[in-house]
């Protein structure tokens, strides 16, 4: 038998039974169309999620005070509650660590923001200049905080784009406004661009100000919450990180490095943790819509059951005029295929509509990857074999007397 | 032509749950033959049938499809064979429901890998032979009469020009009128055409209308012989 033949056999045998043979597709589509659209969700996370850490600077080093241990203790504070990490930390790394570009510790506080009645809660954050450059922050209006606000305690602030919209009116030109922080009094000397990104509380919601005031003001000591070093190139992280560290157990006077008070995190791995953790989600994902794949397999193979008890009767006649075993269960496999096929196509349109629906409807970005396309339809491709199999076997077994005797 | 050597064929395996439907049978239909074999019911005429028919084998003894020995093949062997040289005509049509009638024919050319084009003509030829009017030729199977149903079979039978046409009650659904039609249609194929045909019946009436009537009765053949004055389809 030709394919062609085998192909339109297999298409008027289909057309027969059109609503059944729909809904056993429907079951092949929803199964599909679910892989599809978890799996793009999973992706349009991971990549959501890489490109906000890729936006808050590149080649980046974070810095930050690690448990608070009284000598001899073996009570932990909190994560962050050592307040060992000074700024004359940050400048040792500066000036004593290769492969530096740029050093910028920071002191990170929430406070409520006010601007002639509204109000807003914001991070705050004290730094110095070069926070632009390692943070990859972009100035829209205005200047960023200088060396000379550090040293003269100048109460100026620069607006991430979130906290601008949330308390000035539209059309308002916040340059030169004097806003509230704590009750404390600041002029707005600059806004920053918007920075995009979700992930890690956006970075638009952010007011800078200068580093010494927000100590003196604030938290009221002389330590910094992170200390953000810009490395020279990207294969200079790993040897810069040790270095961090040995200066800082050095200076701090730690001979064991397992009670360090800071703790030094590379860009490279946060971005490696997290994709670890959003494919553990994809997969999560993945797994639950393939459950309705599999469903949908046995649909198939439940109707394709029913099909042969039902044709009994043609099987025969087809074994009489001459039709091998293997002609028959090429049929039968070819039914069971067809409808897979049908349903992978409609699934992946189906599945690649969801996902533009959940990225217009909710915001979430979603990826539909060539690859998830090849896995669902090969996947559907080999559920028709898997399932089509048994019924098809057992067609092309059936004793034609025996067949052509079926009532 | 065909040929059965003291065929046998038993059902179960030994002892007494087994059953001997045929016990030595022996004869051949020549081609060109219009022959029936009647007995009535549990006389093994129907396992005869399918001895015949290549859709079973017997469990000893020689049965030749012109000159070819095939008591011992195999299912697909048995196929290939069918293919090739039976054409079957049952009682109950065994046409493919929702399909036209030129599908229906179409089929066993299927399996023999004949181009689209061939299957069609052919399929024509075999319609008209059997005198379906080419006006049903597109109509779907389950819409015609009893009668216009077992002409399409019969023509599904004819389509590949098999050595014989082994028809099993050809007329047993259908009424007195329409299955004089039917036997019309098989007396015609054989006397114009020279088409070997075996029918299987119960009726005496219906083997009437072959040349020969082979008896069988109990496994055995009790009778084979031309003595009788064969029936006609009066034309009109």
């Amino acid at each position: 038998m030709k394919f062609k033949d085998v192909f339109e056999e297999t298409y008027l045998a289909l057309a027969v039974n059109k609503a059944r043979s729909g809904l056993t597709v429907l079951g092949i589509v929803i199964g599909i169309a679910s892989v599809i659209a978890m799996i793009s969700v999973g992706a349009g996370a991971q990549g959501s999620i890489e490109a906000s850490i890729q936006s808050i600077g590149s080649n980046l080093l974070l810095v930050y005070p690690s448990f608070a241990r009284g000598v001899g203790e073996q009570v932990r504070g909190g994560f962050g509650s050592a307040t060992t990490l000074t700024v004359d930390d940050a400048n040792a790394i500066a000036s004593q660590v290769q492969n530096i570009a740029a050093v910028a510790p920071q002191v990170t506080t929430n406070a409520q923001v006010i601007y002639q009645g509204q109000n807003t809660n914001a991070q705050v954050i004290g730094t110095t200049p070069n926070y632009t450059q390692v943070r990859n922050v972009q100035i829209a209006e205005g200047n960023f905080v200088s060396d000379t606000d550090v040293q003269s305690y100048n109460m100026v602030a620069v607006l991430g784009p979130t906290v601008v919209s949330n308390i000035f009116a539209t059309g308002t030109d916040p340059l030169g406004a004097t806003i509230r922080i704590k009750n404390y009094n600041f002029r707005v000397i600059g806004v920053a661009a918007s920075q995009g990104g979700t992930g890690f509380g956006s970075a638009d919601n952010a007011i800078y100000i200068p580093l010494s005031v927000a100590q003196h003001f604030f938290t009221g000591n002389s330590s910094v919450s992170t200390v953000n070093v810009e490395v020279a190139s990207a294969q200079d992280m790993t040897q810069a990180q040790s270095d961090i560290t040995n200066l800082l157990l050095q200076r701090h006077n730690i001979a064991d490095p397992t009670h360090a008070d800071f703790q030094v995190l590379n860009q490279a791995s946060i971005i490696q943790t997290a994709s670890a953790v959003t494919g553990t989600f994809t997969t999560l994902l993945g797994s639950i819509a393939g459950i309705s794949l599999l469903v949908g397999g046995i649909g198939i193979m439940n109707m394709m059951l029913t099909t042969v008890t039902e044709r009994t009767r043609e099987i025969g006649l087809r074994k009489a005029i001459g039709a091998k075993r293997k002609d028959i269960s090429t049929q039968f496999l070819m039914e069971a295929v067809m409808l897979t096929g049908i349903g992978g196509i409609l699934g992946v349109a189906l599945g690649y509509l969801i996902s533009l629906l959940i990225t217009s409807l909710s915001g979430t970005a979603t990826a539909v990857s060539f690859e998830s396309v090849v896995l669902a339809f090969g996947v559907s491709a080999v559920i028709g074999i898997v399932f089509g199999y048994y019924p098809s076997r057992r067609a092309a077994g059936l004793n034609p007397i025996e067949a052509l005797r079926y009532e | 032509m065909i040929e059965c050597r003291n065929i046998k064929k038993t059902y179960g395996e030994g002892g007494d749950a087994s059953t001997q439907a045929l016990k030595g049978v022996t004869f051949s239909v020549k081609d060109g033959e219009f022959v029936a074999i009647m007995g009535p019911s549990g006389s093994g005429k129907s396992t005869l049938m399918h001895i015949i028919g290549a859709l079973d084998t017997p469990t000893s003894g020689e049965y030749l499809i012109d000159g070819k020995n095939i008591a011992s093949f195999t299912d697909d062997e048995l196929a290939d064979i069918r293919r090739e040289k039976i054409g079957f005509v049952f009682q109950a049509f065994n046409l493919l429901p929702r399909a036209t009638v030129l599908r229906n024919v179409m089929l066993p050319l299927l399996y023999d890998g004949v181009p689209e084009e061939e299957r069609k003509s052919r399929a024509k030829k075999a319609l008209k032979a059997a005198g379906l009017d080419e006006e049903h030729f597109g109509h779907l199977s389950n819409q015609l009469s009893g009668g216009q149903m077992q002409r399409v079979a019969i023509a599904r039978a004819l389509v590949n020009n098999p050595a014989i046409i082994l028809a099993d009650e050809p007329t047993g659904n259908l009424d007195t009128v329409t299955g004089e039609i039917v036997l019309d249609t098989f007396q015609r194929l054989n006397e114009e055409q020279g088409r070997t045909i075996v029918l299987i019946t119960h009726e005496p009436d219906i083997a009437e209308h072959a040349e020969r009537i082979i008896h069988v009765k109990d496994g055995l053949i009790v009778k084979d012989g031309k003595e009788h004055v064969r029936r006609r389809v009066h034309h009109k």
